[in-house]
């Protein structure tokens, strides 16, 4: 029988949006004891979908026609209190970020007694007894100091298992997941990915799990749904779509979808070097008035060497000091010891006017694309800012960010226009765009593709290879997704700790790892033995 | 907020049409037209001796004076105080925050002599400074903006504080762009809302300190009319003629509403998160 029954469903969006329907005329079913994947890229409303069968959706965004039900109860025009009634005891659900999803006032064993207050006549003991019993079953340790200690006390992935201990707690027959893992490192996705497995196989639950990583789908999934704005384009199981996908959108996510195997182009050793660091470290938090205060050692004793034409890639966790090294090196920090080398100049220690002419050498891109870009400074404006500091003219500058347009291949009107006329990969070109326009030596992406979708990354990626041939750049390409340095990297530092644990050419890693940690890396990677195919 | 802003669009072109709109010189009495009630008829006196039949639409006070022109005169230096005011202290509240927040040697001595001014209740140090350097417009708006700078400046730091880790500011180091060019052109544009919405609380705040210094008579000199002012002269005799009271106060309130509603809708606005809520 069916746990979940979703059939027809279309969601109405506020007149003036892109499109009518959030969702549209959407049907599928969730078996008991079935993990069925929703997968697709931003805006193609799978959390929506999530929202309406536990009936959180916002009052702007109406349920328009069709019906969902949980065990036979339409939940479609359900009273709140049939629907309060339902959540956590027969559906619940878990979301992305555990962190803000858990009240920080109070202690994590009283926010899964609290669910079972609301929900179960037990007594206290009784309900103690079940708190830790969940615990221990969402393999915490020591299950008595977990329960009384408060959510910032644990890790990401502790937050993580008391959320699914809180969703869990009652037994419900649906669990919907909203891209659970996606907030946690790859080694604790993986040991969450598995714990989530386990728990639905023993109690027989039905899981919703929605995502936007193949990895993880091939990981997890029984069935699999795809969904593209708003409408459901594929559904079968797991290997139908993932090995023999049928419609062109699977068939093309699918592609884009960067293999753990390294890409293998001949790499040239005998350029200059343009980037050099040595012994380089940051300790943060350094000594208080009275005695030494805490120290954070965020990187320690990194040396690495880029050369012309060459792609270094740093790989590691969150907090495994990737990005202190990168902003030491664009000297957005400063170090504490150690040399940083750039085309044979020592920088490490230079001051902020020496520095001056030597900064347009190197250049970075960041993260996030959304906050990238002064919201209040057109596109133009934002590129030519680099060349006017360095006294080009504003006629060279504007037609110099003419043609790098053109090599983002985007179009020059949108000059004048302001970022948020753009979508995320957009943008990132865009602050490509803006490095590429100090013609730079070394370009320093930080995590540039992990925000995007996808598809955009698998262009982002492809125009940053592009770019890396045409002009001979030197490229120091930061990331946590093995997948994305396996396509771009010719040289890997793994980083773990703020030490650098493994460094060599990326085939050599990849393919034969020699440290514990880089090996552990692999092995959680999602969906690494999963051979996806699109035929 | 439209109808905070018109009500002030209002006072402002009262304030600039003052001497068209059924008005006498504020400063000329009469003798004989003391203490009139509202809308009664009496002589007024011009500086050249010329008696003047007049209307005294607001009443008058105990030297004959006419108190409708009295109070929309007084618009005039309400809104100018209440403008300058807050121009001042943003200006001098923009450019500290920016140092304390951009800046972190300087910081910790900026802020600690901030909290310093913060420490003394701001009539008080109104009180001492016009009673320092004896009233005058300029005086006055000095007097009122000094306490408010620690307010703006507070704000802006914590702004700057939070912009500052932006990436696009990163991204502007990284440019090579001048410190100065980022405080100006990155950072200040994006506290353009918060700003706007403190200086409008500023502005009403100062038309009330203003009305209460010259109501505590250390504001400005009695010859120049202010609404505080025609409620000091009016108040010994408010029992009997509350109206010498009763009309610059409902000029008072009125504006001091008027610009807090425009402020609040700015906020509201400005801030995208209100918005929706809304």
């Amino acid at each position: 029988m069916n746990v979940l029954e979703v059939k027809e469903l279309s969601i109405a969006l506020p007149p003036g949006a892109d499109r009518p329907h959030a969702v549209s005329k959407v049907s599928f079913t969730v078996g008991r004891g079935e993990i069925v994947c929703l997968v697709g890229e931003s805006g193609s409303g799978k959390s929506v979908i999530a929202q309406s069968v536990m009936g959180l959706l916002a009052k702007t965004l109406p349920v328009a026609s069709g019906s969902i039900r949980l065990n036979g109860d339409e939940l479609v025009g359900m009273s709140e209190s049939g629907l309060r009634e339902r959540r956590a005891t027969r559906m619940s659900m878990i979301f992305q970020e555990p962190m803000t999803a858990l009240n920080p006032v109070m202690t994590c064993g009283d926010q899964i007694d609290e669910v079972l207050k609301f929900h179960s006549g037990h007594s206290r003991e009784e309900r103690r007894k079940r708190t830790l019993n969940i615990v221990r079953e969402v393999a915490l340790p020591e299950p008595g100091r977990i329960v009384a200690s408060y959510p910032h006390q644990l890790s990401g992935g502790q937050r993580q298992r008391i959320m699914i201990a809180m969703a869990l707690v009652l037994e419900p027959a649906l669990l919907i997941a909203d891209e659970p893992t996606t907030a946690l490192d790859v080694t604790t996705q993986a040991q969450t990915l598995r714990l989530i497995a386990e728990l639905q196989a023993k109690h027989g639950t039905g899981v919703l799990f929605i995502t936007h990583d193949f990895g993880v789908v091939a990981e997890i999934a029984h069935r699999v749904a795809v969904l593209r704005l708003g409408e459901l384009v594929e559904l079968g199981t797991r290997d139908e779509v993932l090995k023999h996908p049928r419609h062109e959108y699977t068939k093309m996510l699918i592609r884009s979808v960067p293999t753990l195997k390294p890409h293998g182009r001949p790499v040239n050793q005998d350029t200059p070097v343009v980037l050099e660091t040595r012994r380089l470290s940051k300790i943060y938090g350094a000594r208080g008035w009275f005695g030494r205060g805490r120290e954070v050692r965020a990187a320690e004793d990194v040396t690495l060497e880029v050369r012309r034409g060459q792609t270094l890639g740093i790989v590691g966790e969150s907090g495994s000091g990737k990005s202190t090294v990168a902003r030491c090196i664009v000297r957005l920090v400063d170090p504490s010891s150690g040399g940083i080398r750039i085309g044979g100049t020592e920088i490490a220690t230079m001051g902020a006017t020496a520095l001056r002419p030597l900064r347009r050498k190197v250049q970075i891109v960041f993260q996030d694309p959304y906050r990238s870009l002064n919201p209040r400074r057109t596109v133009g404006e934002a590129i030519i800012e680099g060349p006017l500091n360095y006294g080009v003219t504003r006629a060279a500058a504007l037609e110099r960010a003419t043609k790098l347009m053109e090599l983002v291949r985007m179009d020059s009107a949108a000059l004048s226009r302001y970022p948020h006329q753009f979508s995320g990969g957009q943008r990132q070109r865009i602050c490509i765009a803006r490095a590429l326009a100090m013609e730079p030596e070394l370009l320093v992406a930080d995590e540039a593709v992990s925000a995007l979708d996808v598809s955009v990354q698998a262009q982002v990626l492809q125009l940053l290879e592009e770019i890396r041939t045409r002009l001979d750049l030197a490229m120091l390409f930061i990331t946590h997704d093995l997948r994305v340095a396996a396509q771009v990297c010719d040289q890997v530092a793994v980083m773990s700790g703020g030490r650098v644990v493994e460094y060599g050419p990326a085939e050599e890693i990849f393919q034969r790892p020699k440290h514990a940690y880089t090996r552990a890396l692999f092995d959680a990677a999602p969906g690494r033995d999963f051979a996806f195919g699109t035929t | 907020m439209r109808i905070g802003a018109g009500v002030i669009a209002a006072m402002v072109l009262v304030a600039i049409a003052a001497p068209w709109l059924g008005t006498v010189d504020p400063s000329l009495f009469d003798a004989g037209s003391r203490d009139l009630l509202p809308g009664k008829s009496g002589q007024i006196t011009t500086l050249e001796g010329e008696t003047l039949q007049h209307t005294f639409l607001m009443g008058s006070d105990s030297y004959g004076r006419d108190i409708y022109s009295r109070v929309i005169y007084g618009t005039r230096v309400s809104l100018v105080v209440g403008i300058a005011t807050a121009l001042l202290a943003l200006a001098v509240g923009i450019v500290c925050g920016l140092s304390a927040g951009y800046l972190r040697w300087l910081d910790g001595i900026l802020m600690r002599f901030m909290d310093g001014i913060m420490a003394i209740p701001a009539i008080l140090v109104a009180i001492a400074l016009v009673a320092l350097w004896r009233g005058s417009i300029v005086t006055v708006v000095a007097a009122i903006a000094i306490p408010e700078i620690p307010r703006v400046t507070r704000l802006v730091r914590s702004l700057v504080l939070t912009i500052r880790e932006e990436p696009y500011v990163e991204a502007a180091i990284a440019l090579g762009t001048p410190t100065w060019k980022i405080l100006f052109g990155h950072i200040l544009p994006n506290c353009v809302a918060p700003l706007l919405v403190q200086g409008t609380f500023t502005c009403a705040f100062a038309i009330l300190v203003e009305a209460v210094l010259s109501f505590l008579g250390v504001g400005l000199p009695p010859d120049i009319p202010t609404w505080g002012n025609i409620m000091a002269e009016g108040r010994a005799q408010f029992v009997s003629f509350p109206h010498n009271v009763f009309f610059p106060g409902i000029f008072l309130a009125v504006t001091v509403l008027a610009v807090n509603m425009l402020g609040d809708g700015l906020r509201d606005t400005l801030d995208p998160k209100m918005a929706k809520r809304i």
